[in-house]
Parts: structure tokens; sequence; C-alpha cells
């Protein structure tokens, strides 16, 4: 017979299978009082034959169902399977609830991290190959530090492994369009930089070869945000101008939505490097980061040895300036996700060991369900079950119980995900902007079904693992009293193995709090409470000379101490805790030097900054409104300072200057400090020198202030009130400074360069 | 109950199907008639067990080769009475002719075995 007609009888059956069951039964009932009558036939009494008949018999249910079996699909006794156990379910909604509930929680939670995971260290950065592009920076007392403009040219023509070097830098400009200007960051690059990535403009061109030159004219790039944000989307941008600090740049193109540059990763407008900045035009003076791309067939090791032997040379042919630079180099992806690597690979570690225990709870669960229900397995065998359909039982309900639990999980993971993007701080987002892509996608979808799965087979090993140690009809002798040999064989070392993962959980979350917990005890050096601050950006043209800045300073002092509340207001070019940024190379004359760079922090800041700090003077004077232009320079160091290139002596009145003990760069100690925080707060104390702002005055700076009042709520006034004090000043990064917060928006890794 | 076919499945597979639709060829019958017929023609030598017998049935008329009908016994009670399909028939003796085929060939190896033995 052809199958079709098999399977179209099959369906037919299928069709009226109550019917078929009933006529089997009454067929078979037939067949049974026959050999009922046949007994007694024989001389049997009535009760004698139905009893032999009976045994002649065995078990007509089992006959029904092979005879059943026979006819039925496969999946039809699947989905008796999948009806019992959801009826096992419901009865017992406790255990079930608490199963899924787990299962959800621990599945839910690690998937949630992989999506992190996934977003950061396994999808692949959005460049061309990028496992061949390379962080390329030079090396000095710390590893690894900026290029300067003229070693990156000597790199990048002496260079034999790398097919192509580019860099690129922070930029601020004040974007005025219409009436109203606002700061915008922006990144200044090299005329190879996205060919280098492997990035090519949405629309428009990208850079040519020597339009980054000086006197070039001005040209920009949008990303894919800033032209959907700031020119609604209108392909018709290419070839406008737009007004950045007061220079018209032509737009030439646009990024691609996919294009992110983590390092720059706030930066909405691309500019080539055009005219020098300052710092550009020094040797020794270092603002850039390099990207390369390795040749074929070269290894990075390679062109580390090819770049240092470089810099070697460099360093002969300009000794005062390039003494004791080297190179490093190390994958671009270590560059931008080496620092959340260790915490997204930690979390991940927390949550397996979350999902474990919770396999183990479930698996618990289960074996302690199982034990109440030992009578109910032995009737059912004892009716027929054979063992294999009975492990299939309970296969189907372990698998029932994972995919609810994986569903759920689903949801948990999509919830936790959006929960998550929100708690990472604002300065690490900004740094690390692959991880706002983190979402449901195929590889977590894949992910989840593997642990899915992986849970499905642990509920089904247990459940084989129980069907076969134990003889069905244990369960009716024993009369299913006290607990079970399987429980006493597994559950023992269940509680072990539980109890191990949750004392490493305990343990890693203790070291975790107790991190947690000497940072928010680090002494910062001032008083955060009741401060506000605010960083303000003045165009370029609009204020020239030193005298209308220090003019415009004095101005924005009164001002803002008029607005009620006000205690004290101080500037300074860059807020405390921001980062280990604007160094300067230090000697002091009259001490051996051979070069060395002594790297401090340099910090322009007014008479008032130390005061509203509420500061600690150690010796000394604080600097006042006197340090200005018409007297000598002074300059207000940190005690660690002191103890680093004082030590044992008293630094008031000494001199410090830079490298070369120019005239110019001389200045006289007035005061030691205690150690306010400038960089993180992971750091250590760093030696700090602190100039006077009005004998450094500059068009971008920060404003601290010290309310007696919610400072919170100061915040709008005090941008208010600097917004009306002059017009097209730009005002961004408001915040307040509350306690133990080591990163806040806005001022890392944004360099203005002085105009 | 010398031989059970139910015990011995994989001793002669396909047997069972085999003497159902043989006992069918004469008279239609019932699941009971066709056990007993076994039973009787056998010699009491085979035992056809329920349990293999109703599953037997319903292979078999998944493959077309009997019909099943409810009618009435001669002692007026219901029952199912399965009838030989032609394509019954016809796998009949197949099965027969494959059947003899192996009989002879095991007779001939035992056959060789006693003359070397």
């Amino acid at each position: 017979m052809s199958v079709l007609g098999r399977w179209a009888r099959k369906v037919a059956i299928l069709i009226r299978r109550n019917q078929f069951a009933d006529e089997l039964k009454e067929e078979i009932a037939f067949h049974h009082q026959h050999v009922e009558e046949d007994m007694r036939a024989r001389g049997m009494s009535a009760e004698e034959a139905r009893h032999a008949a009976s045994r002649q018999f065995g078990n007509t249910l089992q006959i029904r169902e092979r005879s059943h079996e026979v006819v039925g699909f496969r999946w039809e006794t699947v989905v008796q399977d999948v009806r019992f156990a959801l009826r096992q379910l419901v009865r017992q909604p406790g255990f079930a609830a608490t199963a899924i509930a787990m299962l959800a929680l621990g599945m839910g939670a690690s998937t949630a991290i992989f999506g992190f995971v996934d977003a950061a260290l396994i999808q692949p950065l959005p460049y061309a190959q990028p496992n061949r592009l390379l962080d390329v920076d030079e090396s000095a007392t710390s590893p690894r530090s900026n290029l300067s403009y003229d070693d990156y040219q000597d790199w990048k023509a002496m260079n034999r492994t790398l097919a192509s070097l580019d860099v690129y830098t922070g930029m601020g400009y004040l974007l005025q369009m219409g009436s109203v200007s606002e700061p915008v960051s922006a990144a200044r690059v090299s005329d190879g930089f996205f060919h280098t990535l492997g990035v090519r403009p949405m629309l428009g061109r990208d850079f040519l070869p020597g339009e980054d030159r000086p006197s070039q004219p001005k040209i920009v790039m949008l990303t894919y945000g800033a032209w959907k944000r700031r020119f609604d989307g209108h392909s018709d941008v290419i070839g406008r101008s737009v007004n950045l600090s007061g220079g018209e740049y032509t737009i030439i193109g646009v990024l691609p939505p996919s294009f992110s540059f983590a390092p720059r990763a706030d930066a909405e407008f691309w500019v080539p490097l055009l005219d020098k900045s300052n710092c550009e035009t020094r040797r020794s003076c270092h603002n850039l980061d390099g990207v390369g791309r390795l040749r074929d067939g070269v290894i990075a090791q390679a062109a580390l040895s090819d770049l240092k032997q470089i810099a070697a040379q460099l360093a002969v042919r300009y000794p005062i300036s390039n003494h004791g630079q080297g190179a490093t180099v190390q994958p671009l992806s270590e560059l931008i996700v080496g620092r959340v690597r260790p915490i997204l690979l930690m979390l991940l570690a927390g949550v397996g060991l979350l999902l474990l225990i919770a396999c183990v709870n479930v698996a618990s669960l289960v074996l302690v369900q199982s034990e109440s229900r030992r009578r109910e397995i032995a009737v059912r065998g004892a009716l027929g079950a054979t063992s294999a359909r009975l492990i299939r039982q309970f296969a189907t309900e372990g698998l029932l119980l994972s995919a609810a639990g994986g569903s759920c999980a689903l949801a948990l993971a999509g919830c936790l995900m959006v929960i998550l993007r929100g708690l990472v701080p604002k300065a690490m987002a900004d740094r690390t902007p692959f991880l706002g892509a983190a979402g449901l996608n195929a590889h977590v979808g894949f992910f989840l079904a593997a642990m899915t799965l992986l849970a499905m087979l642990v509920l089904t090993g247990i459940s084989t693992v129980r069907g076969s140690l134990r003889d069905l009809h244990d369960g009716l002798s024993e009369g299913g009293r006290g607990s079970g040999r399987v429980w006493r064989q597994l559950g023992g070392k269940l509680v072990t193995a539980e109890l191990a993962v949750a004392v490493v959980l305990l343990g890693g979350a203790g070291l975790l709090g107790k991190s947690l917990y000497r940072l928010l005890r680090v002494d910062i050096g001032f008083n955060p409470d009741h401060l506000a601050a605010v960083n303000v950006m003045i165009p370029q043209n609009a204020y020239r000379n030193p005298e209308q800045l220090n003019a415009l300073y004095d101005e924005l002092e009164r001002k803002v101490r008029e607005v009620p509340g006000v205690e004290s207001v101080g500037f300074t070019d860059t807020l405390p805790l921001g980062c280990y940024c604007n160094t300067d190379w230090i000697r002091i004359p009259g001490k051996p030097f051979h070069g060395e760079h002594n790297d401090v922090m340099q910090r322009d800041v007014s008479a008032g900054f130390m005061k509203t700090l509420q500061a600690r003077l150690l010796k000394g004077r604080m600097l006042n409104d006197f340090d200005d232009a018409q007297h000598p320079k002074v300059i207000l160091i940190n005690e660690t300072l002191a103890h680093t290139y004082f030590p044992g002596e008293d630094p008031i009145g000494k001199m410090i200057g830079g490298t070369t003990l120019d005239a110019k760069s001389m200045r006289q100690v007035v005061g030691v400090v205690a150690d306010v925080r400038e960089a993180a707060l992971e750091d250590n104390a760093l030696p700090v020198e602190y100039f006077s702002i009005r004998q450094e005055p500059d068009n971008f700076f920060g404003l601290v202030v010290r309310t007696a009042q919610d400072e919170k709520a100061l915040l709008p006034q005090l941008s208010r009130t600097i917004g009306q004090a002059h017009a097209g000043l730009g005002i961004y990064g408001e915040t307040t400074m509350p306690r133990g917060s080591p990163s806040r928006p806005g001022r890392c890794c944004t360099s203005f360069p002085p105009g | 109950m010398v031989a059970s076919m139910a015990k011995n499945p994989d001793l002669l597979p396909g047997t069972l199907d085999m003497l159902i639709l043989k006992t069918l060829t004469r008279t239609p019958l019932h699941g009971y008639g066709i056990a007993q017929s076994i039973k009787r023609i056998s010699d009491h030598v085979l035992t056809v067990e329920e349990g293999s017998l109703y599953p037997a049935l319903q292979r078999l008329l998944l493959q077309g080769w009997v019909k099943a009908e409810w009618k009435r016994t001669e002692t007026n009670r219901r029952a199912r009475f399965y009838t030989l399909t032609a394509a019954g028939r016809k796998q009949l003796g197949l099965e027969v002719s494959q059947f003899r085929q192996m009989i002879e060939a095991i007779g001939r190896v035992l056959e060789d075995a006693q003359e070397v033995g």
C-alpha cells in the first residue's frame, strides 16, 4: 500500500480518534468475554473464569495503547505528553512558578549580560578588516601617550610596516546656527583617516589626500546623527556651509549610520587637521592619537619594532624634545573595548554562576518533587507504562519547564538590557558607543536558545537518572515513605555544589563592595557638598586679547555672585575629578636634569577657585586677584608635587620652569595646597601645578559655584545668568558634584586647544 | 502455550501478519475468531496473545490488506469482522512464497549439518 494511503488512513483515524478508541475497547471487551466463556465451558466457576481470562489478557490498557501506537502519529503521543505535563505543572503551581522563575532569572540575567558582551567583544568593530587596525601612539613616562605632529609626519614617512597611518584629536567648536550658538564636539583628523578605517561616506565624498594641510579650504564631514538632528537629514546638505567658531566650513560628506569611533564617540563634526594649533607647531607638544592599518602579511609585533626603531632615531636627532619617547601599538579593539572587557567578563562570570545556582535549585526542586510522585510513577508503571515512556514523560516536563523559563527569560533579558543601558554612566557610555547597540539580536537569541537547551538537557538528564535508578515497584512496596535513594544520592552533592558556587559569588561581591567602599572614601581634597559646576566656551572672535577675557571673568564672577544662594565662585580651565590631562613637563633650576619628562598636571585657576572648593592650604599663600599680567608669574603646587620634586625642602619661593628653563616659563612657588583630586578617583594622587588664570586666560573654562541651597536647583539659574552676561557664550556640561562620582560627562578626553 | 508469537517477535518477523491473513482467506472473522482459528489449526502449538493480535490487526488495516466492519455474530452480538482485501491476498501470496523459501533454506542448512555430523 502506498505511503500516501497509509497516511490518509492515519488522518482519518486521528479525526475519529474517540470512535477508534471506543471500537477498540469494545472489540477487546468482546474478546475478553469470549475467553471467559471458554474458561467456564471448561468447567471453571464464573469467578475463576473471570480471573483466568484477566490473567491471560494481561493489561488491556497496554494492548489498547500499543494498538493505538500503530495507527497513531508519533507527535500524537508527544501532544499527549505535553498535555499531561501541563496538567502536572498546573496541579503544582507553586513548584512550576518557582522553577520557571528561577530559570527565567538565571537565563534572563546571563542573556542580558551576554547581550553587552556580544555588542562589545564579539561583534566586530564597524570598520573594514578591523583586526588589521592598530592604535599607534608614543610612549613616555606613561606607556601610552599622544603623538606630536612632527613625530607623526616622520613616523608616517619612515615606517615600512603600515599600509597607512593617520591621526585624530578632539576639538570643540561653537556651532553658530542662526542666532543660537551651541558648543559641539568635533574631531580633527588627517586626510586618510576614514580611508584607513575603511569607512565610506554615505553621502558626498571623503577627504582627499592633501586636504588636511594648513591653509587648505575649510571642509567638514557630518556624522549620521548630526546630519539627522541638525540638518533634518536633507540630502542637499552637501556643499552647504556651516559656521564653526566663526569659520565657514563646507560640508562635503555625511558618514554612514553604522559609523562610530569610540575614542571620539561624541564628535559630530569631522574636519581635516588644517591649520596647526599652537601645540602642533612644536615637536615636544603631544596632542594626537594615531590609527594605522598593517600592511598585508605584517604582524603587530613587527610594526611595533619598526616604530620603536624610528622613535629611537628621532630621539637621537631631536634630543631635547624626543628624549625617552618610544612607540607603542595595540589592536584598535583593545583601545576601544580594553577597559570594559574585564568588567563585562566579570559580570558574565557572575551571572554564569547565578545561572548555575538557578539550575541546581531547579534540579533539586525537580528531584524533591519526583520523590513526592513515587506512588504515581509506580501506579502508572503497574498500569503498563513502560519505563521509556515514563522517562519521556518526565523529559517532557523538563522541556516544558525550560521552555517556559526561556520565554520568560527572553522578556526579562529585553527589560534588563534597557535598564542596564541606562545604568552605564554617561562618561563611560560616551567612550563605549557600541554598548548602546546591545539588544535582542540573532546572537543573543542563539545564546538564549543554547541556554534553554542546556537547561533542558540538565532537567532531562535528571529525569533519566531518577527514572533508571529506581525500580518501578519500589514505589509501591515502600509505599512512598521517607526520602528516596535518588535524593540521598544526588541531593547532597547538589547542595554542596550550590554552596561552593554561592561562596565564590559572595566572595566576588564582597571584593567589589570593598573596592567601591575604598573609592568612596578617597580623600578628594575638597568639600563636594553644594557645589555646582558648568563649562563655558567663548567665541574666538569675540574676545581676542587677555584683557578682554579678564574683563569677562570679572563680569561673570560679579553676576554669578548676585544669584541668590551663591556663596562663592571660582574659575578653572578643567573641572576637578575630570581627567589625567593637560599635562606639562617641568624642570627645577639647580636640580640635576637629564632630559627626563617630569609630567605634572597643569590647571589654570582663579583666586576664588580653591576657596570655593574649600581646599586646605598647607604652606605659603593661595593665588589672589593680584596674580595678573602686571605681576610676576606665580605657581601654587599640590602636596604630591612638593613631596616628589622638593623632598625634605621648603618649596616656597623656589622656581619651576619648562624643560629648557626658558625665562618666560619660570614661575615662583607661592604656596602648597593639600591634594585636590583632579583626575579620576581610581588614579592615585598626582602632582598638580596651579597657574593663575589671569596670567593664562583662555576662552574656555569651567565655573565652580558653592551655594547655600540645593545645588541642582541652582543650575538653570546659573546657565541663564551666564548666558545673559554676553550673547553667544556656549554653556554645557552643567553638573553637580555628588560625593564619590569619579566620572562625569563632558570633560574627560575632550581637549579644547587654546585659541 | 508452547510457542508464543509475542514473546519471540524476532524469531520469524512478520509471521503473525501472514497467519492472520491466511486465516482470513476462508471467511471473515473477528479478533477472537482469528485467535481461536490459529490455535485450533496449529493443534494448540501457536497461541496468539491479545497483546500482539490487536496491534497487528491495526497494522494490517493501515496497510489496507484487511477491511473491518461491525456485524452481528451467530449469537447476535456485535463484533468487528475482518475481511481480506485483494491487496491482502496479493500480500499473502508474496509472504507465503518468501516464507517457503526461507524454510527451505533453513531446511537445507539443517540437513547439511546432519550429514557432516
